[in-house]
């Protein structure tokens, strides 16, 4: 492997990451602790919306997030070839 | 014996008895089968053991309760105690395992190419883990002595030897099988009763939509959640939807804290180790919270419920009540007529009831609440009756409250257990290894042979069992605040150097070291200031005279403040790092390296 290549898939890792890591934020720190007053105000169902962000919402995401990352970075390692 | 104490040794009898022969089956015969499975654990199976090992006694019995008390403000138990595994997936996991070797503090000495380093992390590692398996043992104790009627001591002696026997006999290779059994224990527990009770208040028999849907009792005319609003504020309650624990600072700091702790938590790190490939131990993540999730999405519906049925029971809204009505609306009920459930708490002395007024009557309220005060003048009632209502009796009482069968009730107590007895082992598992194979091999003994090794990491396993049931017997005031410190220095010392580690090619030695010390420091330092040195109580040292109150820093608590010790841990490394020489040319390749999947084989300790 060049160091280029390696470099590049770092790269394209890292950024993947920062993408997973801005929702993993949002929906935890931003929907259900920073804006949980205004979402309040709209209801999913029965819940306040930044109520259900924070005690279900966020947790469905975060399992998204583990599973996207997983198949992605598997994709990623084989485009790079450094796959197991 | 009653019907209910058959049904509790059965249920618990038949559990242990499976847990025990599993691990004789699995008996681990290398020290690879002893740390880490000898790598061979599929990630879903891995994944499941992950969850039972995670989730312990804090999870399965005090979390809904606090759910039930703290409303919305307990949020930061859910989003913290799942967010974290994001965090090991993403920035950890598969990096460690590629890494390919036993345990944490192994990494860290060998990536800072220091044996400080790595004595520095196994101290972290050790109070972390103590602290936190402390907690456990009295779980154990309290359990066993409640439900098999037998004293506090001896119900800890019970659990100590169930520990023994099979942490010991089989390590990680026997842990992990029988914490598969253990996690289908714990979540049949937790779910058959929750889906009993969602059924009976909503009609749905899926908690995480019931708690979002009508209450059954009012016809479809209000939503659960906005009828438990409306029931506690009129009580004098805070909103059960919107209550904020602290400020909202305070959460975000909780949060993070308990976030990065989840990732710095050396029993949950090293999990990642025993699945045979880099993008298993991805997946091995993903699985452990699809089964932690099932018990954490419940737990909010289980939390609410409780409340709902607990205050319902006390507290009987009138039929003509309207929305005006505040106290008024309520009738409290005759303390002869409640259930059993009520007297049978009373007597542990966790739920406790004082007739203020000698009318008989249960008046349950929030009497501090200057309105409700007020309208509890006129009808002759003096005070809030209901003087001691422990969060953590919720979960194993609210089967007995939603009145589900005997069996259902038995089950929550073999879950109960099941959750302590497998966190506990785990954490022993981390703590021996980080004796016999980072000190002793490490370290001290380089030349000890594969058997010496593991007979040593039983042995420190052994003698690790009794620190931690000696402080069992005798907490020196342990309690809510020791799982704090343990999330606090986990967050604190561990998880910033292993980031940096993969993340930051050119961090030294020296800024690893200064920033788990600083960090470590820190944390320590604001915990014991509020909780006492060592939580000898007495021995606080707040000083609001030089502005240092209670929670004196923007208002976070003690419980939150690892969030700041892993900021002052990064700092300081970056400080550090700065002023002193860049690592050698071969970590420098070593890190590359680790950054990359293939090549991962065998782990190999050394």
């Amino acid at each position: 492997m060049t160091p280029e290549n390696r470099a590049a898939y770092w790269k394209a890792n890292v950024r993947l990451l920062v993408i997973l890591l801005f929702i993993w934020f949002v929906v935890s720190y931003g929907f259900g602790i920073i804006l949980v007053e205004p979402l309040n105000s709209i209801m999913l169902g029965g819940y306040p919306l930044g109520f259900w962000f924070a005690q279900q919402g966020s947790i469905y995401v975060f399992l998204v997030l583990i599973f996207v990352y997983a198949s992605s970075m598997n994709r990623l390692d084989k485009k790079y070839d450094v796959h197991e | 014996m009653s019907n209910l104490d058959i049904w509790t040794y059965a249920i618990v009898g038949t559990t242990f008895a499976l847990y025990i022969g599993i691990a004789i089956w699995a008996r681990a015969s290398t020290t690879g089968e002893f740390y880490v499975a000898g790598k061979g654990v599929h990630p879903v199976a891995n994944g499941m053991a992950t969850a039972a090992d995670w989730m312990s006694a804090a999870s399965f019995i005090s979390m809904a309760g606090m759910i039930a008390f703290e409303g919305y403000g307990a949020s930061v138990f859910l989003m913290g105690w799942t967010g974290g595994y994001v965090l090991l997936a993403l920035l950890l996991a598969p990096y460690l395992r590629k890494f390919g070797k036993f345990t944490v503090p192994e990494f860290i000495g060998d990536r800072y190419y220091s044996k400080a380093a790595r004595i520095v992390a196994v101290i972290c590692l050790i109070l972390a883990s103590i602290t936190y398996v402390i907690g456990q043992m009295k779980g154990i104790g309290v359990a066993f002595s409640r439900f098999l009627e037998t004293s506090y001591d001896l119900g800890l002696y019970i659990g100590m030897g169930i520990v023994a026997v099979y942490a010991v006999l089989g390590g990680m290779k026997g842990i992990t099988y029988t914490q598969i059994a253990q996690y289908v224990v714990l979540i049949l527990a937790y779910t058959i009763p929750a889906i009993f009770i969602s059924l009976i208040l909503t009609g749905n028999p899926v908690p995480q939509i019931g708690l979002g849907g009508h209450y059954a009792p009012s016809d479809g005319a209000m939503t659960l959640l906005g009828k438990l609003d409306q029931v506690v504020t009129e009580l004098g309650f805070k909103q059960y939807t919107t209550q904020v624990m602290g400020s909202y600072l305070n959460m975000f700091a909780y949060t993070l804290s308990l976030m990065i702790g989840t990732a710095g938590l050396p029993h949950v790190i090293i999990r990642f180790f025993t699945v045979p490939k880099v993008s298993d131990a991805r997946y091995s993540a993903g699985w452990a919270l699809v089964f932690i999730a099932i018990l954490y999405t419940t737990a909010p519906a289980v939390g609410a419920m409780a409340r709902m049925n607990f205050t319902d029971t006390l507290m009987k809204q009138k039929e003509t009540a309207t929305e005006q009505s505040g106290l008024a609306g309520f009738e409290p009920q005759p303390y002869d007529s409640l259930p059993a459930w009520f007297k049978n708490w009373q007597t542990t002395g966790l739920l406790a009831w004082e007739d203020k007024n000698h009318d008989g009557l249960v008046q349950y309220y929030d009497d501090t609440n200057p309105e409700t005060a007020a309208q509890a003048e006129p009808l002759g009632w003096k005070g809030n009756e209901m003087v001691k209502v422990d969060n953590d009796i919720m979960v194993l009482a609210n089967p007995e409250i939603a009145r589900l069968p005997a069996w259902v009730i038995a089950l929550v107590v073999a879950g109960g257990l099941a959750a302590a007895l497998s966190t506990a082992a785990g954490l022993l598992l981390a703590i021996s290894s980080a004796i016999s194979h980072d000190l002793l091999k490490g370290v001290f003994m380089p030349g000890i042979s594969e058997k010496a090794e593991l007979n040593a990491g039983r042995v420190s396993m052994i003698f690790a069992i009794l620190v931690a049931g000696y402080l069992g017997l005798h907490p020196p005031g342990f309690a809510a605040g020791t799982v704090a410190i343990a999330f606090g220095l986990a967050a604190s010392s561990i998880f910033p150097v292993l980031m940096m580690g993969i993340f930051m090619k050119k961090m030294n030695r020296a800024g690893a070291i200064a920033g788990m010390l600083s960090g470590i420091t820190v944390t320590l330092l604001y915990v014991f200031q509020h909780k006492g040195i060592f939580f000898i109580p007495g021995t606080e040292f707040l000083m609001p005279q030089w502005g240092m109150g209670e929670n004196w820093f923007f208002g976070i608590s003690p419980n939150a403040f690892g969030a700041v010790g892993a900021l002052v841990n990064f700092i300081a490394a970056f400080i550090v790092r700065a002023v002193t020489a860049a690592p050698p040319e071969h970590i420098q390749h070593l890190v590359e390296d680790v950054r990359v999947p293939r090549g991962a084989g065998e782990a190999v300790g050394h």
